[in-house]
């Protein structure tokens, strides 16, 4: 049962994918397509829209963690995604002229810079990520989650400032200020190098990670660590009498959440081709943890569906949406300037009418919990 | 015999308040030992002192001859200290058996923890009947027997007993205190805190009456259900 209900989100998630990448690696590019449909397919649903959801999927995965799993609310995350992006621009352009640093880089070995292999600057994000998510959880994961809320919103509001003045610290350029950082290594598979306009292939890469993530959290989640997140969750003193470290649970929870927030931001920077420190606003932390919210905090595959909607909207459907509209009627309305009138209304709904997420994790966890029955079962009949 | 717990001068306050002045108790292996006293005298604070919930102003706390107070919650549990603490605690949104399996959260025996499930199911059947039920939605007796397993789930050597029989039905109370000596009998000690004197001074080896932070008589549990001031302050006679 509970084999089966998984194998099917999977073989969806999996058909999707196929099809999305035949598209748009070998049908979008060439215009084989009949006319009406590459239209439909540009205004609806363009390349770059498919692959900006997949960050967000990635990082939504990783919140989902921090927020569904464990229930420490963090309306900072944005920071880790900024981390990660930075790592990027470092380890990956010609940002850092002074050094001639290569490790297995995609570009010649003349070229100026830290050109660090993408795979690499990867783990690099991630770990770093996963290092300030430490930093910054050690003292504050001791408050209680109201004030544990602040310190992140703090936290996420500080980094991208350190980002956005960072080009001159003391005479140094950490940053590049509001320029930003740009032209970024491409992604090195085997022989072939994928740039920024090569969709198709970072399509694949972005799922992969995703993929990752989703092994990583069905995979704690099923161990003593989802165990001990989920207890904290539900009664944090009730958890400590049962022997579950409080500090290092949260702090794990925390970590593996940053580490893929970090990972999430490198793949950014990849996809937008540089890094800008204007785009890491607060309004990504509250667009990720709406998206962990619809999705049905703790539930993989709603958070994933979630992330996909909320996303797509944010960035298609609702301008796609306005421009027909307008069309139609001639009227003038900006009706992306809704997006966030939208997300409250979805926020505040949900929290009213369907608390648990549009695919509860109620019902997850009792498919789960049947699989643990056969187990039990099982292990009985073989003594 | 040997101290399996033992408690010295233990002085215990919330911020600025003390509610455990100077309390000193000693559990020796194989005993129900029982902590009676009226509201507010400081029971339930000096069983979170022990299990490392809480941090002692003064005193100390020896478990097995070693010092455990300043150690955290979960390395108490670890050392075999268990509890079912006041108000019960159970994880609500878990079923019966996941809340089980918190309870042997620190333990690796597999075959040891799927005994021990066995065993709590046949001391309280009633919750094989709801294994996969919410643990919230359970009534308050199926409730505070859950409690009580989980904790059992943890392979204690010293079970601790927050009011076990608090809010229940006296033909519960009953079920609840015969238990309890069941579990003493398949080798465990336990320290019981009770409101209820009369029940807990009759299964209990040994006794003490805390009133506003300190010990005011302790002895063998049957000596002290004679006691006139005892039976005259807690016994309503
Ligand atoms: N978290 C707290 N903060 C401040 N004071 C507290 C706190 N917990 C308990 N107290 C106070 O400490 C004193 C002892 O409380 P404790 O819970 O140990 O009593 P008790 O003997 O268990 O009582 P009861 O039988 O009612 O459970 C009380 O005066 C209580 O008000
Ligand atoms: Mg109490």
């Amino acid at each position: 049962m509970a084999r089966s209900s998984q194998r099917k989100w999977v073989t969806g998630y999996l058909i999707a994918v196929a099809a999305i990448f035949i598209i748009y690696q070998f049908l979008f590019p060439w215009e084989g397509l009949p006319i009406g449909i590459y239209d439909f397919l540009q205004l609806w649903l363009p390349p770059t829209a498919v692959n900006e959801s997949l960050v967000y999927v990635i990082c939504a995965l990783g919140l989902n963690i921090v927020v569904g799993y464990a229930g420490l609310l963090d309306l900072g995350y944005v920071a880790f995604w900024a981390i990660g992006g930075y790592c990027a621009g470092w380890f990956m352009s010609e940002f850092f002229y002074q050094i001639n640093l290569h490790f297995f880089g995609s570009v010649a070995r003349t070229a100026p810079g830290i050109h660090v292999n993408f795979w690499g600057v990867l783990l690099i994000g991630g770990l770093v990520c996963a290092f300030f998510g430490i930093l910054i959880g050690g003292p504050t994961l001791r408050l209680k989650s109201d004030y544990l809320a602040i310190v992140t919103l703090g936290f996420g509001e500080i980094i991208p400032q350190v980002f956005f003045n960072g080009d001159d610290i003391a005479g140094f350029n950490l940053s590049n200020g509001t320029k930003g950082i740009t032209i970024l290594d491409p992604i090195p598979v085997g022989a072939k190098n994928i740039g920024p306009f090569d969709f198709g292939y970072k399509f694949i890469i972005f799922v992969l990670l995703a993929a990752l993530m989703v092994f990583i959290s069905l995979r704690l989640r099923k161990g003593k660590l989802g165990r001990a997140w989920l207890a904290i969750r539900e009664d944090e003193l009730a958890a400590s009498m049962m022997g579950v470290p409080l500090m290092q649970t949260k702090l794990s929870a925390y970590a593996v959440g940053a580490f893929a927030g970090g990972l999430g931001g490198v793949a950014f920077a990849t996809h937008v081709d540089g890094v800008y420190a204007e785009r890491f606003n607060f309004s990504i932390s509250i667009f990720l943890l709406a998206m962990v919210v619809l999705g049905g905090m703790g539930n993989v595959w709603g958070v994933i569906i979630g992330a996909l909607l909320l996303s797509w909207i944010n960035s298609t459907g609702l301008p796609a949406f306005g421009t027909t509209f307008n069309d139609k009627f001639g009227t003038s309305i900006n009706f992306p300037s809704f997006t966030f009138l939208l997300f409250g209304l979805v926020l505040i709904l949900m929290m009213l009418y369907k608390r648990e997420g549009l695919i509860p994790e109620s019902r997850l966890r009792l498919i789960l919990h049947e699989g643990d029955a056969e187990e039990d079962l099982t292990s009985k009949e073989s003594k | 015999m040997s101290a399996l717990l033992e408690v010295r001068n233990l002085k215990v306050g919330y911020g600025k308040i003390i509610a455990v002045k100077d309390v000193s108790i000693t559990v020796n292996q194989g005993e129900i030992v029982t902590l009676i006293g009226s509201n507010g005298a400081g029971k339930s604070t000096t069983l979170r002192t022990i299990s490392g919930l809480l941090k002692p102003k003064s005193g100390e706390i020896f478990f097995e001859g070693n010092r455990i107070d300043g150690k955290e919650g979960h390395d108490v549990v670890k050392l075999g200290i268990c509890q079912s603490p006041e108000g019960r605690r159970i994880f609500p949104r878990m079923t019966v058996s996941e809340n089980l399996d918190l309870g042997a959260f620190l333990r690796n025996d597999k075959d040891g923890v799927e005994a021990d499930r066995e065993r709590v199911l046949e001391l309280f059947p009633r919750l094989r009947e709801r294994i996969n039920q919410r643990a919230g939605t359970m009534s308050g007796g199926e409730q505070q027997m859950l409690a009580v397993s989980r904790a059992l789930m943890g392979a204690p050597k010293l079970l601790m007993l927050d009011e076990p029989s608090m809010g229940l039905a006296p033909v519960l109370v009953d079920m609840i205190f015969e238990t309890i000596t069941k579990i003493r009998d398949q080798g465990i000690t336990i320290l019981l805190i009770e409101q209820n004197a009369a029940a807990a001074l009759d299964v209990a080896d040994r006794a003490y009456v805390l009133e506003s932070g300190t010990v005011k008589i302790s002895g063998k549990a049957s000596d002290l259900a004679k006691d006139d001031a005892v039976t005259k302050a807690y016994l309503g006679g």
